[in-house]
């Protein structure tokens, strides 16, 4: 590589990092506890016992309650409310139903309710804009409490991370030349040393970093991606309802009589979630019964059956379009929830190696004196390959 | 202290390693998407190489 590359690949280095790692590292320390935060909240109360412990409530298992008496329940607790999400289980039968002064009411007015779907007890109930830490953590990390621009802007903020990964990279190699892999430095001067433990934490996450960063940009991407979805897709499976009044919360039909029907389009699936009339997630006449593939990596890549609200009437049913099950794909891989605790805690080890290099290139920066940023390279650089 | 190599390290010695780890890695964030049981035990085989070769280095390799 030619000295005039090497400099060109150093500013994109130094200029994409000094932007993003102020935010980076607030994502990497509100994402610590975030990693954990199911067993977190376990520690809050002892785990809800089930009449039926061990059924899904995705599922139809005799015992199990009707959909519209659970439905019922819910309401009854909400009296003024729309019914917005009804969502399930596949390991307990436990399930959800989210209420909404409106069809279309934004998630800050939600109110999530959750139930036994063997004995109807309600479980417990969480208003959307509720207060706590964790909640707080969560939309700090996704949105800076900015709504849609935060989260497009902390999407930016990923897309330079990994154009920093990337030059990075592009830069170890010129730094490395004359050195072992995994050389650390340690006895020489604090620069000498956390440019090794730079080079070496940064070269050994990079799967990780990279995947990370780029899920993550995919999830800051997601409300323009259900846009999208609804814009298209969704307009072109109910082309027919264009243009009638958005159906009346009073004319729901039965939802056992959507979900029977949706069950026969896409037999030997379970539902993971129906999306109500007029939401985010459905057409404003459509109960939207979003069904799961049945192995473990298609349980995540969902296929929905639209079903008439009013009359029952079975609509269409397509899987979803690949930039959504890109996004579907995307939360796992960047929350880290897939593989048990032990894959939490590499996550969170990896976060903390991140957190490193994102301080020691702040410091190896920072303590770069005067010198001119050519200057600087070639200090570091002979930092790198001391003089023979 | 290790005396640095005199000639510069040919590209495939300084990211053999680095590409080795690396592709682990891909491959054990994959492993667990599509199942558990053995394929979660390996993608945590997979990730915690690099923490290994992070500890291994400030054993083996501190100068």
């Amino acid at each position: 590589m030619t000295r005039i590359a090497i400099r060109g690949w150093y500013l994109v280095h130094k200029w994409t990092s000094l932007v993003c790692t102020a935010f980076l590292l607030m994502l990497c320390l509100t994402g610590l506890p975030l990693i954990f935060h199911d067993e977190i909240d376990a520690l809050t109360g002892p785990p809800p016992t089930f009449g039926m412990p061990g059924t899904g409530s995705s599922g139809s298992a005799p015992g199990l309650l009707p959909l519209d008496d659970m439905l019922a329940r819910a309401l009854a607790e909400r009296p003024d409310e729309v019914p917005v999400y009804m969502a399930f289980d596949n390991d307990q039968p436990s399930m959800t139903v989210t209420t909404a002064p409106r069809p279309d009411s934004p998630a800050a007015e939600m109110t999530i309710q959750s139930f036994d779907r063997s004995t109807g007890r309600r479980i417990g109930v969480e208003a959307e804009a509720a207060g706590g830490l964790m909640p707080f953590l969560l939309q700090l990390h996704t949105d800076l409490f900015l709504g849609l621009p935060g989260m497009l802007f902390l999407g930016a903020m990923g897309v330079l991370f990994v154009a920093a990964l990337v030059s990075g990279v592009v830069l170890y190699a010129p730094f490395m030349r004359k050195l072992e892999f995994g050389t650390l430095r340690t006895s020489r001067k604090a620069r000498v040393k956390w440019l090794d433990y730079h080079n070496l934490l940064g070269i050994v996450a990079l799967a990780w970093t990279l995947v990370v960063g780029v899920t993550g940009v995919i999830n800051a991407l997601s409300e323009p991606i259900n846009q999208l979805w609804q814009a298209s897709e969704l307009a072109e499976m109910t082309g027919d309802y264009a243009g009638r009044e958005p159906l009346d919360p009073s004319r729901y039909g039965s939802l056992d009589l959507a979900m029977a029907r949706a069950r026969a389009a896409l037999p030997g699936n379970n539902p993971q979630f129906i999306a109500f009339p007029g939401g985010a997630f459905s057409s404003k006449h459509h109960y939207a019964v979003f069904f799961q593939g049945d192995t473990p990596l298609t349980e995540r890549l969902l296929t929905p059956a639209l079903i008439d609200a009013e009359s029952g009437a079975f609509t269409d049913a397509r899987p979803m379009p690949w930039y959504y099950q890109t996004l579907a794909l995307s939360r796992p891989l960047h929350f880290g929830d897939y593989g048990g605790l032990p894959l939490k805690v590499l996550w969170a080890a990896l976060t903390l190696f991140t957190i490193v290099v994102l301080g020691s290139g702040l410091y190896l920066w920072a303590a770069r004196g005067r010198a001119s940023s050519q200057a600087h390279l070639r200090q570091l650089q002979s930092l790198a390959a001391p003089a023979e | 202290m290790r005396v640095p190599a005199k000639r510069p390290l040919p590209l495939r010695t300084i990211f053999a390693w680095p590409l080795a780890i690396c592709l682990l890695g891909v491959i054990g964030l994959v492993s667990a998407l599509t199942g558990d049981g053995w394929r979660d035990a390996m993608s945590w085989l997979s990730l915690a190489v690099p923490v290994a070769a992070v500890a291994w280095a400030m054993k083996a390799r501190r100068t």
